[in-house]
Protein backbone atom coordinates (compact mmCIF):
# COMPACT_ATOMS: atom_id res chain seq x y z
CA UNK A 1 0.00 0.00 0.00
CA UNK A 2 1.30 3.28 -0.77
CA UNK A 3 2.13 5.59 2.39
CA UNK A 4 -0.08 8.23 2.77
CA UNK A 5 0.74 11.80 2.37
CA UNK A 6 1.03 14.18 5.27
CA UNK A 7 1.35 18.41 5.31
CA UNK A 8 3.34 20.78 6.99
CA UNK A 9 0.59 20.83 9.55
CA UNK A 10 0.17 17.39 10.79
CA UNK A 11 2.08 18.51 14.32
CA UNK A 12 -0.54 20.86 14.83
CA UNK A 13 -3.50 18.49 14.33
CA UNK A 14 -2.16 15.79 16.55
CA UNK A 15 -1.51 18.53 19.18
CA UNK A 16 -4.71 19.80 18.73
CA UNK A 17 -6.16 16.22 19.60
CA UNK A 18 -7.44 15.75 15.92
CA UNK A 19 -8.96 12.80 14.96
CA UNK A 20 -6.75 12.30 11.95
CA UNK A 21 -7.45 9.70 9.19
CA UNK A 22 -6.49 8.14 5.23
CA UNK A 23 -8.43 11.32 2.41
CA UNK A 24 -7.19 11.15 -0.72
CA UNK A 25 -3.78 9.73 -0.19
CA UNK A 26 -3.47 11.93 2.41
CA UNK A 27 -3.52 11.99 6.25
CA UNK A 28 -5.36 14.22 7.09
CA UNK A 29 -7.69 16.10 10.13
CA UNK A 30 -11.61 15.35 10.05
CA UNK A 31 -12.38 16.64 13.12
CA UNK A 32 -10.85 18.50 16.17
CA UNK A 33 -13.68 19.03 19.08
CA UNK A 34 -16.32 17.74 16.91
CA UNK A 35 -17.77 18.00 13.44
CA UNK A 36 -21.40 19.65 14.08
CA UNK A 37 -19.41 22.53 16.65
CA UNK A 38 -16.93 22.95 13.44
CA UNK A 39 -19.71 22.96 11.18
CA UNK A 40 -21.24 25.91 13.44
CA UNK A 41 -18.65 27.53 14.24
CA UNK A 42 -18.09 28.01 10.31
CA UNK A 43 -21.20 29.12 9.76
CA UNK A 44 -21.59 31.90 12.77
CA UNK A 45 -17.43 32.78 12.97
CA UNK A 46 -14.69 31.98 10.92
CA UNK A 47 -13.39 28.64 10.53
CA UNK A 48 -9.56 27.73 9.61
CA UNK A 49 -9.21 24.55 7.33
CA UNK A 50 -5.93 22.73 6.25
CA UNK A 51 -6.12 22.10 2.81
CA UNK A 52 -2.27 21.27 1.52
CA UNK A 53 -3.29 18.45 0.37
CA UNK A 54 -5.06 19.86 -2.83
CA UNK A 55 -3.24 19.75 -6.14
CA UNK A 56 -1.43 23.45 -7.77
CA UNK A 57 -0.27 22.88 -11.52
CA UNK A 58 1.12 26.07 -12.99
CA UNK A 59 0.94 26.91 -16.55
CA UNK A 60 3.21 29.63 -18.23
CA UNK A 61 2.81 30.06 -21.94
CA UNK A 62 0.20 31.30 -24.34
CA UNK A 63 -2.71 29.88 -23.45
CA UNK A 64 -3.78 29.47 -26.97
CA UNK A 65 -1.19 28.13 -28.94
CA UNK A 66 -0.18 26.09 -25.89
CA UNK A 67 -3.00 24.47 -25.90
CA UNK A 68 -4.34 25.30 -22.47
CA UNK A 69 -7.76 26.95 -24.13
CA UNK A 70 -9.39 23.98 -25.00
CA UNK A 71 -8.23 21.68 -21.89
CA UNK A 72 -11.57 22.02 -19.71
CA UNK A 73 -14.82 22.93 -20.32
CA UNK A 74 -14.49 26.22 -20.88
CA UNK A 75 -11.29 28.40 -22.54
CA UNK A 76 -9.03 29.74 -20.18
CA UNK A 77 -8.61 32.49 -22.61
CA UNK A 78 -11.64 34.22 -21.58
CA UNK A 79 -11.10 34.84 -18.00
CA UNK A 80 -9.54 38.05 -17.32
CA UNK A 81 -6.47 38.46 -15.11
CA UNK A 82 -7.63 38.37 -11.40
CA UNK A 83 -10.23 36.13 -11.71
CA UNK A 84 -10.91 32.20 -11.70
CA UNK A 85 -13.48 30.26 -12.74
CA UNK A 86 -14.79 26.21 -11.91
CA UNK A 87 -15.31 23.77 -14.27
CA UNK A 88 -14.28 20.35 -15.59
CA UNK A 89 -11.62 18.09 -16.95
CA UNK A 90 -13.22 15.30 -19.16
CA UNK A 91 -12.46 12.44 -21.02
CA UNK A 92 -13.55 11.56 -24.82
CA UNK A 93 -16.92 10.64 -23.57
CA UNK A 94 -17.87 13.67 -21.68
CA UNK A 95 -17.19 11.94 -17.92
CA UNK A 96 -15.59 13.95 -15.28
CA UNK A 97 -11.52 12.90 -14.65
CA UNK A 98 -11.92 16.09 -12.10
CA UNK A 99 -13.49 19.42 -11.32
CA UNK A 100 -11.06 22.71 -10.90
CA UNK A 101 -10.76 25.99 -10.32
CA UNK A 102 -8.60 27.49 -12.92
CA UNK A 103 -6.63 31.04 -11.41
CA UNK A 104 -5.67 33.26 -14.68
CA UNK A 105 -2.73 34.87 -12.48
CA UNK A 106 -1.23 36.76 -16.00
CA UNK A 107 -1.95 37.12 -19.93
CA UNK A 108 0.32 34.24 -20.41
CA UNK A 109 0.03 32.73 -16.80
CA UNK A 110 -2.48 30.66 -15.76
CA UNK A 111 -2.78 27.90 -11.99
CA UNK A 112 -5.27 25.21 -12.15
CA UNK A 113 -6.59 23.77 -8.73
CA UNK A 114 -7.41 20.41 -8.84
CA UNK A 115 -8.52 17.77 -5.91
CA UNK A 116 -6.13 15.69 -4.26
CA UNK A 117 -6.62 12.22 -5.01
CA UNK A 118 -6.91 12.74 -8.54
CA UNK A 119 -4.14 15.17 -8.71
CA UNK A 120 -1.10 12.70 -10.31
CA UNK A 121 -3.85 11.75 -12.91
CA UNK A 122 -4.96 15.02 -14.01
CA UNK A 123 -1.40 16.13 -14.42
CA UNK A 124 -0.99 13.33 -16.48
CA UNK A 125 -3.58 14.17 -18.97
CA UNK A 126 -3.24 17.51 -18.97
CA UNK A 127 0.72 17.18 -19.97
CA UNK A 128 -0.58 14.85 -22.63
CA UNK A 129 -2.99 16.81 -24.19
CA UNK A 130 -1.06 20.09 -23.60
CA UNK A 131 1.45 21.12 -27.32
CA UNK A 132 4.60 20.90 -25.27
CA UNK A 133 4.77 19.21 -21.73
CA UNK A 134 7.47 21.75 -20.63
CA UNK A 135 4.59 24.40 -20.38
CA UNK A 136 3.53 23.39 -17.23
CA UNK A 137 4.49 22.41 -13.66
CA UNK A 138 2.96 20.05 -11.05
CA UNK A 139 3.49 22.73 -7.96
CA UNK A 140 1.58 20.66 -5.29
CA UNK A 141 4.02 19.22 -2.72
CA UNK A 142 6.23 23.47 -2.70
CA UNK A 143 2.31 24.76 -2.37
CA UNK A 144 0.18 25.50 0.90
CA UNK A 145 -3.36 25.82 0.99
CA UNK A 146 -5.08 26.95 4.25
CA UNK A 147 -8.97 27.96 3.85
CA UNK A 148 -10.63 30.54 6.00
CA UNK A 149 -14.47 30.21 5.82
CA UNK A 150 -17.11 31.99 7.80
CA UNK A 151 -19.13 35.51 7.77
CA UNK A 152 -15.76 37.01 10.29
CA UNK A 153 -12.79 35.77 7.65
CA UNK A 154 -12.87 39.02 5.93
CA UNK A 155 -12.68 41.32 8.91
CA UNK A 156 -10.04 39.14 10.34
CA UNK A 157 -7.58 38.77 6.91
CA UNK A 158 -7.96 42.78 6.40
CA UNK A 159 -6.88 42.80 10.54
CA UNK A 160 -3.65 40.15 9.63
CA UNK A 161 -3.01 40.91 5.94
CA UNK A 162 -4.09 44.66 4.85
CA UNK A 163 -7.67 46.81 3.47
CA UNK A 164 -7.13 45.50 0.36
CA UNK A 165 -8.97 41.78 1.23
CA UNK A 166 -12.06 43.67 1.45
CA UNK A 167 -11.82 44.80 -1.84
CA UNK A 168 -11.70 41.19 -2.92
CA UNK A 169 -15.29 40.01 -5.21
CA UNK A 170 -16.51 36.75 -5.17
CA UNK A 171 -13.97 34.49 -7.78
CA UNK A 172 -11.65 37.29 -7.97
CA UNK A 173 -8.02 37.02 -6.23
CA UNK A 174 -5.03 39.05 -5.53
CA UNK A 175 -1.40 38.32 -5.37
CA UNK A 176 0.12 39.88 -2.29
CA UNK A 177 3.01 39.30 -0.22
CA UNK A 178 2.58 37.07 2.95
CA UNK A 179 5.33 36.52 5.47
CA UNK A 180 7.80 37.58 2.96
CA UNK A 181 6.71 35.03 0.20
CA UNK A 182 4.70 35.57 -2.86
CA UNK A 183 1.07 34.48 -2.00
CA UNK A 184 -2.23 34.33 -3.66
CA UNK A 185 -5.43 35.06 -1.58
CA UNK A 186 -8.60 33.85 -3.69
CA UNK A 187 -12.17 34.66 -2.30
CA UNK A 188 -13.60 31.37 -2.71
CA UNK A 189 -13.89 28.29 -1.00
CA UNK A 190 -16.54 25.44 -0.20
CA UNK A 191 -18.47 26.38 2.70
CA UNK A 192 -21.30 28.85 1.11
CA UNK A 193 -20.23 31.42 3.58
CA UNK A 194 -17.80 34.25 2.99
CA UNK A 195 -14.61 32.79 2.91
CA UNK A 196 -10.99 32.97 1.12
CA UNK A 197 -8.45 30.55 0.30
CA UNK A 198 -5.12 31.34 0.78
CA UNK A 199 -1.75 29.57 -1.38
CA UNK A 200 1.39 30.28 -0.31
CA UNK A 201 4.68 28.17 -0.44
CA UNK A 202 4.40 25.07 2.03
CA UNK A 203 7.51 26.70 4.21
CA UNK A 204 5.32 29.22 5.36
CA UNK A 205 2.26 27.42 6.30
CA UNK A 206 2.72 26.59 9.42
CA UNK A 207 3.49 30.22 10.58
CA UNK A 208 0.61 31.12 8.72
CA UNK A 209 -1.55 28.90 10.18
CA UNK A 210 -0.51 29.83 14.12
CA UNK A 211 -1.12 34.02 13.05
CA UNK A 212 -4.52 32.56 12.39
CA UNK A 213 -5.45 30.28 14.79
CA UNK A 214 -4.85 32.60 17.31
CA UNK A 215 -7.52 35.10 16.90
CA UNK A 216 -10.21 34.60 19.17
CA UNK A 217 -12.84 34.07 16.03
CA UNK A 218 -11.00 31.58 14.64
CA UNK A 219 -11.26 27.71 14.90
CA UNK A 220 -9.84 25.07 12.88
CA UNK A 221 -12.50 22.61 11.72
CA UNK A 222 -11.42 19.18 9.51
CA UNK A 223 -12.99 17.81 6.85
CA UNK A 224 -15.63 16.31 8.71
CA UNK A 225 -16.98 19.43 8.78
CA UNK A 226 -16.18 20.52 5.45
CA UNK A 227 -18.47 17.51 4.03
CA UNK A 228 -21.41 18.88 5.69
CA UNK A 229 -21.10 22.51 4.75
CA UNK A 230 -20.32 22.05 1.19
CA UNK A 231 -23.22 19.30 1.35
CA UNK A 232 -25.77 22.08 2.77
CA UNK A 233 -25.12 24.58 -0.18
CA UNK A 234 -24.86 21.53 -2.70
CA UNK A 235 -21.65 21.84 -3.98
CA UNK A 236 -20.70 18.06 -5.79
CA UNK A 237 -17.94 16.30 -3.99
CA UNK A 238 -15.65 14.64 -6.93
CA UNK A 239 -15.23 10.24 -6.19
CA UNK A 240 -18.87 11.05 -4.62
CA UNK A 241 -21.02 13.24 -6.25
CA UNK A 242 -18.71 13.23 -9.88
CA UNK A 243 -16.69 10.50 -11.48
CA UNK A 244 -15.54 9.40 -14.53
CA UNK A 245 -18.64 7.89 -15.01
CA UNK A 246 -20.53 10.75 -14.69
CA UNK A 247 -21.28 14.00 -16.94
CA UNK A 248 -21.67 17.02 -16.13
CA UNK A 249 -25.22 17.28 -17.83
CA UNK A 250 -26.29 14.63 -15.09
CA UNK A 251 -24.48 15.65 -12.40
CA UNK A 252 -26.48 19.02 -12.98
CA UNK A 253 -23.64 21.24 -13.32
CA UNK A 254 -24.33 22.07 -17.22
CA UNK A 255 -24.09 26.09 -16.18
CA UNK A 256 -20.09 25.00 -15.61
CA UNK A 257 -19.40 24.00 -19.56
CA UNK A 258 -19.31 26.77 -22.52
CA UNK A 259 -20.26 24.62 -25.82
CA UNK A 260 -19.32 27.54 -27.81
CA UNK A 261 -15.11 26.82 -27.96
CA UNK A 262 -13.78 23.47 -28.65
CA UNK A 263 -12.66 20.67 -25.71
CA UNK A 264 -12.36 17.60 -24.73
CA UNK A 265 -15.61 15.58 -24.58
CA UNK A 266 -17.37 18.22 -26.11
CA UNK A 267 -19.01 15.76 -28.96
CA UNK A 268 -20.32 13.12 -26.44
CA UNK A 269 -22.20 15.90 -24.49
CA UNK A 270 -23.77 17.50 -27.51
CA UNK A 271 -24.83 14.26 -28.18
CA UNK A 272 -25.89 13.57 -24.88
CA UNK A 273 -27.79 16.68 -24.79
CA UNK A 274 -29.62 15.83 -28.39
CA UNK A 275 -30.53 12.13 -27.40
CA UNK A 276 -31.81 13.22 -23.57
CA UNK A 277 -30.47 12.13 -20.28
CA UNK A 278 -30.79 8.27 -18.67
CA UNK A 279 -30.04 9.55 -15.56
CA UNK A 280 -30.13 12.94 -13.69
CA UNK A 281 -28.74 14.36 -10.24
CA UNK A 282 -31.36 15.68 -7.71
CA UNK A 283 -31.51 17.08 -4.45
CA UNK A 284 -33.40 15.25 -1.36
CA UNK A 285 -34.44 16.10 1.81
CA UNK A 286 -35.57 13.74 4.15
CA UNK A 287 -39.06 13.77 6.78
CA UNK A 288 -37.10 12.62 9.61
CA UNK A 289 -33.24 13.11 11.13
CA UNK A 290 -32.24 10.00 9.53
CA UNK A 291 -29.19 10.53 6.94
CA UNK A 292 -28.85 9.23 3.37
CA UNK A 293 -25.31 8.07 2.99
CA UNK A 294 -23.26 7.33 -0.06
CA UNK A 295 -24.50 4.42 -1.91
CA UNK A 296 -28.01 3.94 -0.65
CA UNK A 297 -30.87 3.02 -3.33
CA UNK A 298 -33.50 5.46 -4.13
CA UNK A 299 -36.78 3.80 -4.45
CA UNK A 300 -40.11 5.11 -6.54
CA UNK A 301 -42.80 2.82 -5.07
CA UNK A 302 -41.43 -0.40 -5.91
CA UNK A 303 -39.31 0.52 -8.82
CA UNK A 304 -35.39 1.19 -8.09
CA UNK A 305 -34.80 4.15 -9.57
CA UNK A 306 -31.47 5.84 -8.63
CA UNK A 307 -28.76 5.78 -5.84
CA UNK A 308 -27.72 8.12 -3.40
CA UNK A 309 -24.33 9.93 -4.06
CA UNK A 310 -23.86 12.31 -1.40
CA UNK A 311 -26.01 12.64 2.16
CA UNK A 312 -26.10 13.59 5.68
CA UNK A 313 -27.97 14.75 8.24
CA UNK A 314 -28.16 18.89 8.20
CA UNK A 315 -27.37 20.57 10.94
CA UNK A 316 -29.23 24.24 9.89
CA UNK A 317 -32.03 22.19 8.29
CA UNK A 318 -32.84 19.14 11.13
CA UNK A 319 -33.31 16.74 8.85
CA UNK A 320 -31.24 14.38 6.41
CA UNK A 321 -30.59 15.84 3.12
CA UNK A 322 -28.80 14.81 0.35
CA UNK A 323 -27.46 14.47 -3.58
CA UNK A 324 -28.76 11.38 -5.57
CA UNK A 325 -28.56 10.19 -9.78
CA UNK A 326 -31.71 9.21 -10.92
CA UNK A 327 -34.14 8.23 -13.60
CA UNK A 328 -35.02 11.55 -14.78
CA UNK A 329 -39.14 10.27 -14.64
CA UNK A 330 -38.55 11.96 -10.54
CA UNK A 331 -36.25 14.34 -11.05
CA UNK A 332 -39.06 16.60 -10.87
CA UNK A 333 -39.27 18.96 -7.47
CA UNK A 334 -41.38 17.72 -5.20
CA UNK A 335 -41.95 14.49 -6.10
CA UNK A 336 -41.77 12.08 -2.93
CA UNK A 337 -38.86 9.05 -2.83
CA UNK A 338 -38.31 6.41 -0.60
CA UNK A 339 -34.27 5.83 -0.06
CA UNK A 340 -33.43 2.33 1.08
CA UNK A 341 -30.61 0.59 2.77
CA UNK A 342 -30.46 -2.84 4.28
CA UNK A 343 -33.71 -2.72 7.02
CA UNK A 344 -33.34 1.45 7.18
CA UNK A 345 -35.94 3.62 4.88
CA UNK A 346 -36.89 6.59 4.86
CA UNK A 347 -39.17 8.89 3.25
CA UNK A 348 -38.01 11.66 1.18
CA UNK A 349 -38.93 14.58 -1.40
CA UNK A 350 -36.89 15.91 -4.09
CA UNK A 351 -35.95 19.37 -3.72
CA UNK A 352 -34.32 22.91 -5.26
CA UNK A 353 -30.75 23.78 -4.26
CA UNK A 354 -29.29 25.10 -2.53
CA UNK A 355 -30.52 23.15 1.05
CA UNK A 356 -29.14 26.08 2.76
CA UNK A 357 -29.23 29.72 1.80
CA UNK A 358 -28.92 31.64 4.62
CA UNK A 359 -24.68 31.89 4.19
CA UNK A 360 -22.43 34.90 3.91
CA UNK A 361 -20.99 33.82 0.65
CA UNK A 362 -22.40 37.08 -1.28
CA UNK A 363 -22.42 39.04 1.80
CA UNK B 1 -28.97 -2.01 45.19
CA UNK B 2 -29.24 -1.79 41.21
CA UNK B 3 -26.19 -3.31 39.39
CA UNK B 4 -24.99 -2.20 35.92
CA UNK B 5 -23.44 -4.22 33.21
CA UNK B 6 -21.86 -3.86 29.94
CA UNK B 7 -21.93 -5.77 26.61
CA UNK B 8 -19.12 -6.41 23.94
CA UNK B 9 -21.32 -4.04 21.52
CA UNK B 10 -21.31 -1.29 24.05
CA UNK B 11 -23.97 -1.10 25.44
CA UNK B 12 -24.94 -0.41 29.32
CA UNK B 13 -27.62 -2.22 31.29
CA UNK B 14 -28.97 -0.65 34.98
CA UNK B 15 -30.59 -3.53 36.42
CA UNK B 16 -33.02 -2.72 39.55
CA UNK B 17 -35.90 -5.40 40.32
CA UNK B 18 -36.82 -6.97 36.87
CA UNK B 19 -36.62 -3.63 35.32
CA UNK B 20 -33.26 -3.02 32.84
CA UNK B 21 -32.62 0.59 31.48
CA UNK B 22 -30.62 0.52 28.19
CA UNK B 23 -27.82 3.23 26.98
CA UNK B 24 -24.78 2.99 24.92
CA UNK B 25 -21.28 3.60 27.10
CA UNK B 26 -19.02 6.40 27.02
CA UNK B 27 -16.65 4.72 24.84
CA UNK B 28 -19.80 3.99 22.26
CA UNK B 29 -20.73 7.52 21.80
CA UNK B 30 -17.48 8.98 21.81
CA UNK B 31 -16.42 6.16 18.77
CA UNK B 32 -19.80 7.87 17.00
CA UNK B 33 -19.22 10.78 17.19
CA UNK B 34 -22.13 13.97 17.07
CA UNK B 35 -25.19 11.54 17.08
CA UNK B 36 -27.97 12.97 14.97
CA UNK B 37 -30.97 10.61 15.36
CA UNK B 38 -31.48 7.67 17.69
CA UNK B 39 -34.17 5.05 16.55
CA UNK B 40 -36.23 4.53 19.86
CA UNK B 41 -38.03 1.15 19.75
CA UNK B 42 -41.75 1.19 20.61
CA UNK B 43 -43.34 0.23 24.07
CA UNK B 44 -44.35 -3.43 23.78
CA UNK B 45 -41.61 -4.68 21.52
CA UNK B 46 -40.17 -7.88 22.88
CA UNK B 47 -36.81 -8.45 22.33
CA UNK B 48 -34.20 -11.28 22.54
CA UNK B 49 -30.54 -10.74 24.63
CA UNK B 50 -28.29 -9.79 21.92
CA UNK B 51 -30.90 -8.76 19.42
CA UNK B 52 -31.12 -5.49 17.85
CA UNK B 53 -33.41 -3.77 20.02
CA UNK B 54 -32.83 -0.06 17.88
CA UNK B 55 -30.91 2.25 15.86
CA UNK B 56 -28.35 5.12 16.45
CA UNK B 57 -27.06 7.89 13.27
CA UNK B 58 -24.20 10.06 13.72
CA UNK B 59 -22.34 12.41 11.86
CA UNK B 60 -20.11 9.56 10.62
CA UNK B 61 -22.47 6.11 10.89
CA UNK B 62 -25.41 4.22 11.45
CA UNK B 63 -25.42 1.28 13.64
CA UNK B 64 -27.56 -0.93 15.51
CA UNK B 65 -27.86 -0.94 19.29
CA UNK B 66 -27.98 -4.53 20.73
CA UNK B 67 -30.61 -5.39 23.82
CA UNK B 68 -28.49 -6.77 26.73
CA UNK B 69 -31.15 -8.87 27.90
CA UNK B 70 -34.41 -10.19 26.65
CA UNK B 71 -38.05 -8.37 27.55
CA UNK B 72 -40.54 -6.36 26.62
CA UNK B 73 -39.87 -2.62 26.36
CA UNK B 74 -41.56 -0.89 29.05
CA UNK B 75 -40.90 2.47 28.11
CA UNK B 76 -38.27 4.97 26.13
CA UNK B 77 -36.42 8.22 26.59
CA UNK B 78 -38.51 10.74 24.18
CA UNK B 79 -36.08 13.42 24.40
CA UNK B 80 -33.48 11.97 22.51
CA UNK B 81 -36.26 12.42 19.44
CA UNK B 82 -35.37 15.83 19.33
CA UNK B 83 -31.87 16.16 21.17
CA UNK B 84 -30.19 13.55 19.92
CA UNK B 85 -27.06 15.09 21.10
CA UNK B 86 -27.89 14.23 24.67
CA UNK B 87 -26.09 11.05 23.96
CA UNK B 88 -23.28 12.72 23.74
CA UNK B 89 -23.06 14.70 26.64
CA UNK B 90 -24.36 12.15 29.03
CA UNK B 91 -24.37 8.52 27.26
CA UNK B 92 -24.42 6.58 30.65
CA UNK B 93 -27.08 8.65 32.63
CA UNK B 94 -29.54 10.96 31.15
CA UNK B 95 -29.26 9.22 27.60
CA UNK B 96 -30.94 6.34 28.83
CA UNK B 97 -32.82 4.54 25.38
CA UNK B 98 -35.16 2.27 27.03
CA UNK B 99 -36.50 0.09 29.62
CA UNK B 100 -37.29 -3.32 29.61
CA UNK B 101 -39.48 -6.01 31.70
CA UNK B 102 -37.16 -9.03 32.26
CA UNK B 103 -37.95 -11.57 31.07
CA UNK B 104 -35.12 -14.06 32.41
CA UNK B 105 -32.82 -12.08 35.19
CA UNK B 106 -30.20 -14.62 34.77
CA UNK B 107 -29.40 -13.62 31.79
CA UNK B 108 -27.16 -11.05 33.46
CA UNK B 109 -24.67 -13.22 34.18
CA UNK B 110 -23.55 -13.29 29.92
CA UNK B 111 -22.78 -9.76 30.55
CA UNK B 112 -19.63 -7.68 31.60
CA UNK B 113 -18.99 -5.78 35.00
CA UNK B 114 -17.73 -2.50 35.30
CA UNK B 115 -14.06 -3.97 35.47
CA UNK B 116 -14.28 -6.57 33.11
CA UNK B 117 -15.71 -3.93 30.69
CA UNK B 118 -12.97 -1.65 31.68
CA UNK B 119 -10.29 -4.46 30.76
CA UNK B 120 -12.22 -5.61 27.59
CA UNK B 121 -11.47 -1.86 26.42
CA UNK B 122 -8.18 -1.74 27.37
CA UNK B 123 -7.37 -4.72 25.38
CA UNK B 124 -8.99 -2.84 21.90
Amino acid sequence: MEQLRETPLIGRHTALGALVAPFGGWNMPIQYEGIIAEHRWCREKAALFDICHMGEFLYKGDIVAGGLDHLFSFPVSTIPVGRSRYGFLLNDQGGIIDDLIVFRLADAEAMIVVNAATADNDFTVITSRLNDPALIRDLSAATGKLDLQGPLSRDILVDLLGPEIAEIPYFRFIRMNILGSEAIVSRTGYTGELGYEIFLPSEKVTQLWDLLAANPGVKPAGLGARDLLRLEVGYSLYGNDLDETITPLEAGLDGFVNFGSPFTGREALLKQQAEGLRRAKIALRVGSRRSPRHHYEVWSGDTRVGTVTSGAFSPMLGCGIGLALVDPVVAATGTCITIRHENVTMDATVCGLPFYSGGSLRR
Amino acid sequence: MPATYYTKEHEWVKVEGNIATVGITDFAAHQLGDVTFVELPSTGKTVKQFEVLCAIESVKAASDIYSPVSGKVVSVNEVLDNTPEVVNESPESAAWMACLEMSDPGETARLMTREQYEEYLNGL
